[in-house]
């Protein structure tokens, strides 16, 4: 007979677990993004071949080829700036009606149907009509292809972080992106709790540490207590639409302002504002190192000259650093804490590096923030240790919370907040709700995130209606509302009438986001080996689940093992053999079969093993009503 | 067709079961309300205990904070569906119903209002939610609109501060007071007392309100 391995209750090796274990944490980032890995709890990040790990957040659509993402694309964006995107976070979850009012403040052209048709914006870029998923997903590919030539094999899983004021909306578009591109999303985790992380288990601290995390298009601001390896958020703040974005759209109206004052007023031409906004962003990256400097901006054949200050890129940014200001304030209130508390201040993303940023974190938390870890870097670091943390068992917890209030809308336009910010996540909330009107048989139930108290202020998530409700007096119906948030973040909603116990489940798919069909229809275009890849995933979820049986009966032989006679017990060890024979070679239909096989094979085990369990728990009882129970119990099982 | 009106729900408590259950894994018994079996070690449903037996504290007002945050903490590293990544389907949703049943017994008892309630209505005692409760004692009452109408009144931001200030001591002293009518086992007192630490709290938020940015 074969020796049966007994492992450790819930020390399961997972078969072929070397080959799926390659999981890398991506920063994604407005501006830059950046692949890390975390082998053994040291973290490192991919770079190229130059020693660089920063990957332009930039694609350009060549008419005939394939995108091209990072640095060859920004090179594109003065010669062919029709044919590049930029900036594309900014527009993930967000819905065409929300974008006309950036419109003009964006570096590429929306697609002027798609306003019309609600939904998700679109882009033109030359031919092609793009949502931002497909252009986030190509920057995601880039970043999968470039771990996957490093490390010399497939990188299927990551941890992909967003900001932490990120609405559910724009979590969803990132891991929908993340599909789009063959990454299977281990985790979403917020920019700010990566960086704790990064700093956490790199320095070893404790005590309550504040993170201000100002992007490219983003800030956040985070609050965490970290205790012995645990990163818990206590209140996170901060505006999904405030970065060096920002800063450089100011500084290249000053520039485009003076242009038009030297050469006279004409009209602005796309190559012009984006020439403007390279050479805005260049000039804010010397100036704080430099205090002035003189900059050329060439376009149509007509140069001119631009001088600048660093005191006057401050005067023209400083509105926008005050806001941060306000909102660093009100993080510290939502965490019940004054800013004496904190004991440090950690500095993530590229705009921190501007000298205002540094002096205003300085004086509002009243200590010099710690920016030692490159800040561009670290969260991609903290989402690497993350990625490690998840399927290798690092010992680091993340806590995380919701950003915003996630509530319904009911009579009147007024919102009934369910899940309040700031409440720890993985969380659930049921709130009743009842009819307006004698004999209403619907209820639109309409899901919104956001702190105001009118719907018309909060973001809308989703609407979807809840039919067949028996006509009753008004009040007298009971629809249970369940609001789910997983730890990714992301919003699950059901809805149940009472009475009839019809029910709605769904999983929020915001207004704006892609729906199933054109998620699969993506999938078909985009992936060349999705089946295959469908295959591999549902192969390893096999494994993953006959090794979880294997583990239970194991454990349970162990434990019961006395309770079998020797041809019972043959029985299951053939059983158990089989899987274990399976597991490591068969396909997917034959493992599942062994497994099933293979807990038929122990349903008598099971229930002697219960039999005993309950006579202990009994034994207290008096004998004859133990045996009395039995007798019931065996009748039962003769009469079925 | 017509947005959903809110209904105020009368809350009730399932009783704890102290019978083995079967593992849904190995087929087992296993204690309810175990996290993990006692044999397969899977990970168990959250199953029905109150928020002070989840985290294994005795049922009282007096809880320490600090003793409170490291079993949190402890049970969280064992729940939390990050440590139920490559495991199976079934496992991550159960760890997942954990982690929610965890963070909500901790956010109850880890606050004073909250934990208040929720100890009233264990006791059988429901204290409604805000926005349904008439304050029915008149001293209470009274203190409530003269506090509103000096809200009201605060000019500059300087005054509101120092009205929040002492809203925040009387607070303090209404948490002391509840602990020692928990104490007491006076109930209809704690009900009293929770009645004013809820508007107390309102107006500490109403005049965060007037000086804050978030929109």
């Amino acid at each position: 007979m074969a020796l049966l391995q007994i492992h450790e209750p819930g020390e399961t090796p997972l078969p072929h677990a070397a080959e799926r274990a390659l999981a890398v944490g991506i920063d994604l980032g407005t501006t830059n993004s950046v692949v890390a890995i975390s082998r053994q709890g040291k973290p490192e990040v991919l770079r190229d071949e130059k020693g660089l790990g920063l990957v332009p957040s930039v694609v350009a659509y060549p008419p005939d080829g394939a995108p091209l993402v990072g640095f060859a694309a920004r090179a594109l964006l003065l010669d062919r700036p029709e044919l590049v995107v930029s900036s594309i976070k900014r527009l993930m979850g967000r819905g065409a009606a929300d974008v006309k009012a950036l419109a003009g403040t964006l570096p590429y052209e929306l697609d002027a149907d798609a306003g019309n048709s609600g939904g998700m914006v679109r882009l033109s870029v030359g031919a092609r009509r793009l949502t931002p998923v497909e252009v986030s997903a190509d920057i995601l590919g880039a970043l999968k292809a470039r771990a996957e030539a490093k490390l010399g094999n497939p990188v299927e899983r990551a941890v992909v972080t967003v900001p932490a004021y990120f609405d559910d909306a724009a979590r969803a578009a990132t891991k929908d992106a993340a599909r789009l591109a063959g990454i299977e999303v281990l985790r979403l985790v917020n920019e700010p709790t990566a960086a704790a992380l990064a700093y956490g288990l790199d320095k070893g601290s404790e005590g309550i540490y504040a993170v201000y995390d100002l992007g490219g298009g983003t800030f956040d601001v985070s609050i965490l207590r970290l205790e012995k390896g645990v990163f818990q958020v206590l209140a996170t703040g901060g505006d999904a639409a405030l970065g060096g974005d920002d800063f450089d759209h100011a500084l290249a109206e000053e520039f485009i302002r003076e242009r038009h004052a030297m050469i006279g007023e004409s009209r602005l031409t796309l190559g012009e504002a984006k020439l403007a906004l390279a050479t805005a962003r260049i000039a804010k990256e010397c100036l704080s190192a430099a205090e002035d400097g003189k900059w050329i901006l060439d376009s149509d054949g007509t140069p001119t000259a631009h001088e600048m200050t660093r005191e006057r890129l401050e005067a023209m940014i400083r509105p926008l650093v005050e806001r941060t200001q306000r909102l660093c304030r009100d993080v510290l209130e939502d965490a019940g804490l004054k800013p004496a508390a904190v004991k440090g201040v950690v500095l993530v993303g590229g705009s921190t590096r501007i000298p205002l940023v540094r002096r205003t974190v300085a004086h509002v938390f009243g200590r010099e923030p710690l920016a030692d870890i490159n800040p561009d870097e670290v969260v991609a670091v903290g989402a690497a240790l993350q990625a490690e943390a998840l399927t290798a068992g690092l010992d680091a917890l993340l806590l995380d919370v919701t950003p915003l209030s996630l509530g319904l809308e009911t009579m009147g336009g007024l919102v009934e907040k369910i899940i309040p910010r700031n409440t720890p996540i993985p969380t659930a909330e049921a709130q009743e709700f009842t009819t307006y009107q004698d004999g209403q048989t619907g209820m639109v139930l309409h899901v919104v995130q956001g702190e105001r108290e009118m719907v018309g202020q909060c973001r809308s998530l989703a609407r979807f209606e809840l039919t067949g409700i028996p006509p009753m007096t008004a009040g007298a119906a009971r629809v249970r509302v369940t609001f789910a948030v997983d730890a990714d973040g992301l919003l699950t909603v059901g809805a149940r009438e009472a009475t009839t116990g019809i029910e709605q489940k769904i999983e929020v798919k915001p207004s704006y986001g892609l729906s199933e069909d054109e998620m699969a229809a993506m999938l078909r275009d985009s992936l060349v080996h999705a089946r295959e890849d469908m295959d591999t995933r549902l192969l390893a979820e096999a494994r993953v689940e006959a090794g979880r049986v294997l583990n239970a009966v194991s454990a349970a032989l162990a434990a019961d093992g006395d309770l079998l006679i020797a041809a019972e017990r043959a029985a299951v060890e053939r059983a158990l053999a089989a899987l274990q024979k399976a597991l490591p070679e068969a396909e997917r239909d034959a493992i599942d079969a062994a497994a099933e096989a293979l807990e038929a094979a122990t349903k008598p085990f099971a229930e002697k093993r219960m039999d005993r369990g309950i006579r202990a728990a009994l034994s207290g009882v008096t004998v004859e009503k133990l045996d009395a129970r039995m007798g019931e119990k065996r009748a039962r099982q003769e009469r079925s | 067709m017509q947005s959903p009106r809110l209904v105020l729900p009368p809350k009730t408590v399932a009783a704890p079961s102290e019978a083995a259950v079967a593992c849904w894994s190995c087929g087992g018994p296993t204690p309810a309300d175990s996290f993990f079996c006692v044999t397969c070690a899977s990970v168990q449903p959250p199953g029905t205990a109150d928020h002070f037996r989840r985290l294994g504290l005795k049922r009282s007002f007096d809880v320490d904070r600090a003793d409170l945050e490291r079993r949190y903490f402890d049970l969280q590293r064992r729940l939390h569906p990050d440590r139920f990544a490559t495991r199976t389907g079934r496992e991550k949703a159960l760890s997942q119903a954990q982690a929610v049943s965890l963070n909500e017994a901790y956010e109850t008892l880890a606050d004073p209002l909250d934990r208040a309630v929720y100890l009233l209505h264990l006791a059988g005692m429901d204290v409604l939610a805000e926005g349904c409760n008439q304050i029915a004692d008149p001293v209470i009452l009274m203190e409530a609109m003269e506090m509103r109408e000096a809200l009201a009144g605060a000019q500059s931001g300087a005054q509101v501060e120092l009205f929040a200030a002492n809203v925040a001591a009387d607070i303090e002293e209404c948490v002391g007071d509840l602990a020692v009518a928990f104490r007491k086992n006076d109930f209809d007192e704690a009900a009293k007392l929770t009645t004013r630490l809820r508007y107390l709290r309102k107006l500490i938020e109403d005049s965060r309100a007037r000086h804050s940015s978030r929109d």
